[in-house]
This record gives C-alpha cells, sequence and structure tokens, in this order.
C-alpha cells in the first residue's frame, strides 16, 4: 500500500523524514523561509503561519519554529499535488471567512474561524504536520523544558533520573540504589 | 548463519522474531533443529536506535493500514492505527518497556471465577499456574528479570516518587519498581541501564531484554537458524491430509517464495496471527486455516488502558530513566466490590515532548492545550492495565475490499468496550487521580488510550476443539504441525 494514502488519515500522521530535512531552514526573518519555498505561494505562507501560531500558540516560542512548519507543509505541498490544492484552497477559505483576511483577523476571531472549520482535512493535515514539526524542534524542546536525546551523555543515570527533592525518597526495599 | 534450501521439508518454520517467535526459534536452534525464521521488518540495532520519537516510530513501528471499528475510542483517535507494535527483527520486544509480570492463578480459570458475564466469552484455561511455573522460572532466568534470581530491583527516578509517595499516601502498600527485563547491574554481555528514558525507541544501551540481541544473535551462534528479514509470509499451504507443508512470503525484493516445513510456528502478534490464517483459507478449510471452531480473529484483547497524568508546582522531568520506573500493584487482586470482575496494574509511564503532544489528548488544539503541555517539566504519569473482557465480536477480520500491495486483504480491528472494561478504567482513572493529588497535584488529566501494544487471545488456547483454536501446548487443533507460538494463544 501507498504509505501517505494511510497516514493522511489517522489523526497521529506520519510524515517521515521531510520533518527532519526541513529542519534545516534556518530564517531570522520571514524573508529567508519564504525565498525557500518550492510550492506555497509567498501570501499562503504567511497565512499558514499565523495558523500554525493559533494551533499551538507559545508565547516564549519565536517565529522560526513555525516557519519550520510551514517549511514542512511546503514540502508536504511539494510531494502531493492534492494536498498543494487542499493547502491553497484552505488558505482561500480562510480569507474569506470574514470582511478581512485572516491574517489581518484579530486572535480572537482567528480562533473562532479555526474553530468552525477543525473538522474539515485541511486543518487536520496543517495541525498533524505542525504537531510532528513543531514539538520535535530542539528550540521548543527548550523553551518547554524537555532534554530529549540523552544517549550523547550516557543517559540520565548521572544527569538527575532520581534528584526531585521536594518528595521523601523512598527507602530502599522499594527503590534500590543505582549500582 | 545458516542457509537452508528453500526445499527442505525438515525445517521448522516460525514466523515472526519477537517475544514468542524470537525465544521459539532460539530453543529450537539449542536442540539442533533446523530454523526458518520469518520476519517482515528490517534488522535494526542498538547503534542504529535514536532518542528520537518520531524517528523510531517511522523506523520500528508497523505501519502497514489496518482500519477500525467499534465503539473504543482508538477507533476515532488513530483509525488506521489500532495497535502501536513492531515490524523489525525482535519485533515488540524492541519496543516494550521491560515489565515482567505473572498471571496469576485464577486468572487461569476466568470462567469459574468470575462466572459467566453477559456478553463476555470467558473460558477457563486449559493450563495451570503450577504447569507453567516452571517456564516462567527459566523465562525470567534468561530475562534478567529484577526481583528475580537474586537479581536487585532499579533505582526509582523521579517520576517513580511521586507514584510511591502518593501511592503510599492513599493507603497502597505494594509498591516498588516492578519486576523488570532490564539489567540493575551488567548481566551476560549486556550493560546495567543508563536511565536514558528511551525504553519505547529501542534500548541503546542494550539493558532492555530484547530477542534482537539475545535470542536471535544465541539462535544464530548455533548454526541451525537462516533468518530473513524483509519477509512478509502471505500464506501457509497444506496437503492432502491436513497437514501444514509449506509457507508463501514474499522476500525483500517482493518475490514470492515458498519454504517448505515439517512444522510451521506462527509468532506475528494477535492481528496478523489470525489474519495469516484467515488468508491461508482453502477448499478443505474454506473458513481459514485451524479455524473449524470459527474462533480464529475472535475474542481480541488489548488490556484495559488509559493513563492518568499529575501536574505538579515544581519539577519532576517525568521523562528521565526508566518508563516503567514502578508499579502499584494493591489492585491486581480480585474484588468484586468495586463494581467489576478482574483486577489492574498501576505503572509508571512517561512520553517525551513529541508524544506527549500527540497523545495527551489527541485532536486536541489552541491556548489551553498548549498552555497545559507548557507544564511538561512538572508533569508525573502512569498507566493503567487491566484484564479486559474477551468478547466473541471482538474481532481481527479480513477487509471486505481493501488489500496490501501483495495482494492479500488488509486487517480490521474491532472492539467494543466492555461494560466492566469501562468500569474498571473509570474506578481507576479516579485512583490514579488521588494517588497524584495527595501529593499536591494541581491537575489530573485522564489521558485515552494509545493504541494498543497488549494484543492478545484472537487464536486462544481450549480443552474442547470447539471452544478455541489451539491446545495448551499452541498446537492448533485442526492442524497438528501448525503452532500458535505468541500471545494470540491466551484464553
Amino acid at each position: 500500500m501507498k504509505r501517505r494514502e494511510f497516514l493522511k488519515t489517522g489523526a497521529m500522521v506520519v510524515v517521515g523524514t521531510a520533518v527532519a530535512a526541513s529542519g534545516l531552514v534556518n530564517a531570522a526573518s520571514a524573508a529567508e523561509p519564504i525565498r525557500k519555498l518550492t510550492t506555497l505561494k509567498p501570501a499562503e505562507a504567511e497565512t499558514l503561519l499565523k495558523v500554525s501560531r493559533q494551533i499551538f500558540p507559545h508565547k516564549n516560542v519565536g517565529d522560526e519554529p513555525y516557519w519550520k512548519v510551514v517549511a514542512a507543509l511546503d514540502a508536504s505541498a511539494q510531494s502531493d499535488p492534492a494536498t498543494a490544492k487542499m493547502f491553497a484552497e484552505g488558505v482561500a477559505q480562510l480569507d474569506s471567512s470574514k470582511t478581512a483576511k485572516f491574517a489581518d483577523l484579530s486572535s480572537a476571531q482567528q480562533v473562532e474561524v479555526l474553530k468552525s472549520i477543525e473538522g474539515t482535512p485541511f486543518f487536520q493535515k496543517v495541525r498533524s504536520v505542525e504537531l510532528q514539526s513543531l514539538y520535535s524542534d530542539p528550540e521548543v524542546f527548550k523553551a518547554l523544558g524537555y532534554q530529549g536525546s540523552s544517549y550523547q551523555m550516557g543517559g540520565y543515570i548521572h544527569h538527575g533520573f532520581n534528584d526531585l527533592d521536594w518528595l521523601p525518597d523512598p527507602p530502599e526495599g522499594a527503590s534500590p540504589k543505582p549500582a | 548463519m545458516a542457509q537452508h534450501a528453500l526445499t527442505d521439508d525438515s525445517t521448522i518454520v516460525v514466523i515472526g522474531s519477537g517475544a514468542g517467535g524470537g525465544t521459539l526459534a532460539n530453543e529450537l536452534c539449542q536442540k539442533g533443529f533446523k530454523v526458518v525464521l520469518l520476519e517482515a521488518g528490517k534488522r535494526q540495532s542498538p547503534a542504529t536506535f535514536r532518542n528520537e520519537e518520531w524517528f523510531a516510530f517511522n523506523q520500528l513501528a508497523w505501519l502497514d493500514k489496518r482500519t477500525t471499528s467499534g465503539n473504543w475510542r482508538v477507533a476515532k483517535d488513530f483509525p488506521n492505527l489500532p495497535a502501536w507494535i513492531c515490524k523489525t527483527v525482535g519485533g515488540t520486544t524492541v519496543h516494550w518497556a521491560g515489565a515482567s509480570l505473572r498471571l496469576q492463578e485464577h486468572e487461569f480459570k476466568a470462567r469459574t471465577t468470575y462466572s459467566a458475564i453477559d456478553g463476555a466469552n470467558l473460558l477457563d484455561w486449559p493450563l495451570t499456574l503450577a504447569e507453567l511455573e516452571p517456564y516462567y522460572d527459566k523465562a525470567e532466568r534468561k530475562m534478567g528479570v529484577t526481583r528475580t534470581n537474586d537479581i536487585p530491583g532499579l533505582p526509582g527516578n523521579n517520576n517513580f516518587k511521586v507514584m510511591y509517595n502518593g501511592a503510599t499516601r492513599v493507603g497502597y502498600k505494594t509498591v516498588h519498581t516492578g519486576r523488570m527485563a532490564i539489567n540493575s547491574r551488567p548481566r551476560e554481555g549486556r550493560s546495567a541501564c543508563w536511565q536514558l528514558g528511551f525504553c519505547f525507541q529501542g534500548c541503546k544501551s542494550g539493558a532492555k531484554w530484547s530477542t534482537l540481541y539475545t535470542e536471535v544473535p544465541a539462535a544464530e551462534a548455533t548454526g541451525k537458524l537462516d533468518l530473513r528479514p524483509e519477509s512478509m509470509v502471505m500464506q501457509i499451504k497444506h496437503d492432502a491430509s491436513g497437514k501444514a507443508t509449506e509457507v508463501l512470503y514474499a522476500d525483500k525484493n517482493g518475490k514470492h517464495q515458498a519454504q517448505k516445513a515439517r512444522v510451521v510456528c506462527v509468532a506475528a502478534n494477535s492481528i496478523e496471527t489470525p489474519r495469516l490464517l484467515l488468508n491461508s483459507s482453502s477448499s478443505t478449510f474454506t473458513h481459514g486455516l485451524a479455524n473449524s471452531s470459527g474462533q480464529v480473529g475472535k475474542n481480541y484483547m488489548r488490556h484495559t488502558t488509559g493513563s492518568v497524568f499529575g501536574i505538579f508546582k515544581k519539577p519532576v522531568h517525568f521523562y528521565r530513566g526508566t518508563v516503567m520506573a514502578g508499579i502499584i500493584q494493591d489492585e491486581s487482586v480480585l474484588d468484586t466490590k468495586r463494581g467489576f470482575t478482574g483486577g489492574f496494574e498501576l505503572e509508571t509511564i512517561s512520553l517525551g515532548l513529541p508524544f506527549t503532544a500527540a497523545f495527551l489528548d489527541p485532536g486536541a488544539w489552541g491556548a489551553d492545550y498548549a498552555s497545559m503541555l507548557e507544564q511538561y517539566p512538572n508533569m508525573a504519569a502512569m498507566w493503567i492495565v487491566g484484564e479486559d473482557m474477551p468478547q466473541e465480536t471482538n474481532a481481527v477480520t479480513l477487509h471486505p475490499t481493501e488489500k496490501d500491495s501483495f495482494g492479500l486483504p488488509i486487517p480490521n480491528v474491532h472492539y467494543d468496550d466492555h461494560a466492566n472494561d469501562l468500569a474498571m478504567r473509570s474506578y481507576a482513572f479516579k485512583k490514579g487521580a488521588a494517588v497524584y493529588n495527595a501529593v499536591g497535584a494541581t491537575r489530573t488529566v485522564e489521558v485515552p488510550p494509545y493504541p494498543s501494544t497488549h494484543n492478545l487471545g484472537t487464536c486462544r488456547q481450549s480443552e474442547k476443539a470447539a471452544d478455541g483454536v489451539c491446545n495448551k501446548f499452541g498446537q492448533t487443533h485442526d492442524v497438528k504441525n501448525l503452532f500458535i507460538s505468541d500471545g494470540s494463544q491466551f484464553t
């Protein structure tokens, strides 16, 4: 079977290596990521950036990880014309939901518009691509307090696996000391 | 490694290299039998594993399309991913967390102990705990299970500290770091646990037992094992007398091959094992191989599961260290006063940020969800794992229209929660929340079941041929040289 077909449908969508590869986008501003787009139009990318900031809004995370989400969406559009069409139509729908374009709406209005389309394949696709890209991003790891891979430092055995100090240590019978 | 000829009908063909098949292949090789071990997935190693959740998922998980039906929430959240199991040499022993529990005596006599329960297709096992105990002993010794064979327990991590303190404050008595097939000290060429925190992603330290780097290489060392990765079995053929004779599979180039066999052992996990039997129907076995009882694929069980996350004022960093770092066993007893029959365990669980975001509330988005994820360092979590009721209508069946790339019908997994399952989950959610509230949780979250990693029962053992698929040795009632060699045989 074609893997992508299955992956499109579930809530757990597997993007594969496209996300990892797109993680290399290094953008200080919008100019650089927009220049690197292969399929999405600049205006679509700008709107999808706003959309992705509303789907998983983290105030302490800058635009760069969200631009990587847009790059992942772009990669997904590039690899599948049907997805590209869905994104173009989805953005057009967002822009026509209110009197102003989506990007020019207030935050509350943006959320309201997204709520109205949350059951659509377009929204589900954007959300699932974003879920995998954003929460696999080292900058987001840092912002949300996740240390990630530990193999390179020999695991957490000497790096705080049992350093919690606001509760008493369990007795040795329940939790023996490390060897 | 041995190379056995496709035409060699003295070989034993084992299908699947996980906990069942990998172990069986080694035991047979040690006794001098020639074994062909067919594995659908590729061979990885601790060197190729990565401490990255999505990468590992794509590297190890069984992603071939499956469909779902029934009222279980997995069908809504993960409609094409009913199970989180592996397609790789070592099978799901690469992914499992290492918790090594024994069944209790009364659980072998489910029908007698629980008596008749509406909608449940309960049956006593043809096997007793006493008969199985010597094999449990042997398995624990081979796997190096902590708290057995004088092997010390693992040290508890922060997630366990929270569980332990909460559990003892609400009155639980049996709370410890569990019986785990993870080395607490170096043993048999494998290191002690590094507390990596990536048990589910393939253990890079090799401290966690997996057939990938224990049973499979031990079997290879005998010169009797012919392991063929990337070999997807399509059908088991039989002769006019009804004996299994050969196994058809697609090799890594997609080329169809036929391996002759004297005995065939199916250990492809509880979805693919019945699927293979159903796909092996013939003019003699019109409803599928070894299916005169009609029970192939039926009585699918997946354990009653769910997780409770606790959010605290201070950091926990629950992702550091073993995923199942500890257990509360007080609720595993039989006590129908709780409003359900059967029991459950509570085990710590941790997910990295990528999978916490994916699983904490599947489908959720927006400011509330994002702010909950911002509490990530302050989370602790536990997993509910309890006995679910076998129901004849919970079943793996062949999809009427959809086929895989080999032209074979894909499996559909149907599951409706039984009233007993719902009562148990609801009770366990409350108990888990009480544990965390006892140590100051600011919020607790009831997390719905993940895709199933514990898949059971679809080719069950039975005393009588009419009630199940195989006898207490896993030998099918209908085909004497065909064995069920995985958790599908659980009654």
